[in-house]
């Protein structure tokens, strides 16, 4: 049903790191769950628009005005590695 | 008696009558925490000094003659995915063990004008995603019937704390059966709202087009009452309802005449345990005999709700989810271990001479997100990330997701059809009653059958109820599920009250709190 090779590329679609065997126990996870979903394909769904929300809405607006947000420090708080204004990530380019 | 042994409603005529003091209410709750929750699990973090100091100040307050909010005094337990300003909001996901929020989710904001106390933050599966509490990363929960068996969930820390009499009042959040399948387990009554009813704002979301928030508690009566204080408009969630809220524990009352209830063949049928069938048959016959009419209805495409849910809210998950990058907020893995690996790595893959494996290793940006997120998150949020990615992924979208939201449509329309001939729709919670600790942990697709009766509610965005109707015949608790048109939350609670009114097993208690009466 899902490929190991399959799983590897999806895990890397979302910036998850399996060990070789957890790639494997999901694997035979996702398939069986995978396989179970096929079952949507007995349903005929010609015409039918999708749903992507139970109550369907139009555009919600607001007035475009300026009001109080998170100062600095409180956005900053939780952050793992900051200095006094900015997040901080290891290098994105260059090598390592 | 106790006093967390009353109901809400009780005790808050008495707080009004000045019969009990708020202080005692709250010493009395963390008493029965201190009695139970080692054995029970419920809470993540409980607010004593800050509870206390609470309920002495609303004491005060009273005796000045002041007005208070509509709770002032109750103890109000909140499940662990409600951002608390100041207070540690973890989601029981090891991600966020130490994120404090900077703000109040609309609902907190709601309970705080409302005077209520809130005791503490209860336990939940991983970023609710879960039906037994297991996948929390921060404690196990137990079911306060049988202590070997699961609470139910996501909302197992909610149901198990109200079921165990630690708090009358406990405010949980439904994506696929979260509030209604843990009441169903625990013995509580549990309501899900229409979506839209309550704001999302500063929920941390699962699945924004099915997450809800809703109360749990003894009886339909206080459900009312709390759902009173949570549900209204919200600016800060656009996708609320810009419609009033009704006076839910005024009209309860009300009993409703010329009701007529919708039974579906499949929900009695295969795979339910004869109990639970019992218990749902004898349950239509309490409504018969308030002059109920009872008709057959059908939910043609019932069976592929299942499906059909896990492909939409895995898809919304593995989006949501995406911000737990390490940047911003919570867990960030050690960044000296993982650069040193990635040079090792790429010093083996060059005297390998393997050139494509190198072009393709990470940067250590990527690699950082990717080591983050394997060590912050749990298997089942691991596993929801990847099928939800996966159904999204170039190539499967039109196959899954596409599908799904199709399928959800003809979901939504059976209930449309159902609803013009019933008002309400009533069945089973769950197949069988609470099973046991690690019975269905290894097997994903088990855990996720056992959602069948519930998912479908989220999917169509209704309102539903669950209500205490029975024991199986190893005296674990049962529920009824009660399903409604959008924005009928009256209609669910005015005829829970009435089965409430001619049914007792609500009032039921764990024999755990009978054993911890007669130890004292």
């Amino acid at each position: 049903m899902i490929s190991l090779a399959e799983i590897e590329k999806v895990a890397i679609l979302a910036r998850l790191l399996l060990t070789p065997a957890e790639a494997q126990t999901m694997t035979a996870q996702l398939g069986k769950v995978l396989e179970y979903m096929s079952l949507l394909n007995e349903v005929n769904t010609e015409h039918v628009e999708p749903l992507a929300h139970a109550v369907e809405l139009t555009n919600v607006f607001r007035e475009d005005g300026v009001t109080p947000s998170l100062d600095r420090e409180e956005a900053l708080a939780n952050a793992p590695h900051r200095d006094d204004e900015c997040y901080l990530v290891p290098a994105v380019l260059g090598e390592v | 008696m106790l006093l967390s042994q009353l109901t809400a409603s009780d005790l808050l005529k008495q707080l009004q009558e000045k019969k009990i003091k708020a202080a005692e209410l709250v010493s009395d709750a963390l008493h029965q925490v201190d009695q139970c929750d080692r054995s029970v699990g419920a809470f993540l973090r409980v607010n004593r000094d800050s509870a206390l100091a609470q309920a002495e100040e609303i004491d005060r307050r009273r005796a000045r003659g002041e007005k208070l909010g509509k709770l002032a005094g109750l103890p109000v337990a909140v499940k662990d995915n409600l951002c608390t300003r100041g207070q540690p909001t973890t989601c029981a996901s090891r991600m966020l063990e130490r994120f404090v929020p900077p703000y109040d989710a609309t609902v907190i904001a709601r309970l705080k004008a409302a005077d209520a106390i809130i005791l503490g933050k209860t336990n939940l599966d991983e970023f609710a995603m879960g039906g037994s509490t297991e996948t929390s990363a921060l404690g196990r929960t137990r079911n306060p019937w049988d202590l070997n068996r699961i609470p139910g969930g996501s909302s197992g820390g909610a149901a198990a704390c109200v079921a165990a009499r630690m708090v009358p009042l406990s405010v949980g959040t439904d994506t696929g059966g979260s509030i209604r399948q843990p009441a169903a387990l625990c013995g509580v009554t549990g309501l899900k709202p229409t979506y839209g009813r309550v704001s999302r704002f500063g929920l941390v979301a699962f699945a924004s087009s099915l997450d809800q928030i809703g109360p749990l508690a003894q009886t339909a009566e206080d459900c009312a009452l709390l759902l009173e204080v949570l549900a209204g408009h919200d600016p800060k969630d656009a996708t609320s309802i810009d419609r009033p809220v009704p006076a839910y524990s005024e009209t309860i009352r009300e009993p409703l005449k010329g009701l007529r209830i919708g039974w579906v063949r499949e929900h009695l049928g295969e795979g339910v345990s004869p109990d639970v069938a019992a218990a749902i048959e004898e349950a239509i016959k309490v409504f018969e005999s308030f002059g109920a009419e009872v008709h057959e209805v059908e939910l043609p495409h019932a069976r592929y709700a299942v499906a059909t849910y896990y492909i939409i809210a895995c898809s919304e998950a593995s989006s949501n989810l995406a911000r737990y990058d390490g940047v911003h907020y919570g867990y960030r893995t050690d960044e000296k271990t993982m650069l040193a690996d990635l040079a090792e790595e790429r010093r083996s893959l060059q005297q390998a001479g393997k050139t494509d494996a190198l072009d393709d290793l990470d940067s250590a940006l990527v690699r950082m997100y990717r080591k983050t997120r394997a060590e912050g998150f749990g298997a089942e949020v691991k596993r929801r990330i990847m099928l939800g990615t996966y159904a999204l992924s170039a190539g499967y979208y039109d196959a899954y997701y596409l599908k799904a939201l199709k399928v959800r449509r003809l979901i939504r329309q059976d209930y449309d059809e159902a609803f013009r001939n019933v008002h309400l729709i009533v069945g089973p919670v769950t197949p069988t009653p609470a099973f046991g600790i690690g019975e269905k942990i290894n097997d994903p697709l088990a855990m996720y059958l056992f959602d069948l009766f519930t998912v479908g509610t989220n999917l169509a965005g209704l309102p539903a109820i669950s209500v205490p109707c029975g024991f199986s015949r190893d005296g674990m608790p049962i529920g009824l599920h009660l399903q409604a048109p959008p924005l009928e939350e009256e209609r669910l609670l005015r005829a829970a009250y009435m089965f409430q009114q001619a049914t007792d097993w609500h009032q039921r208690r764990p024999p755990l709190l009978d054993r911890q009466m007669a130890a004292s």
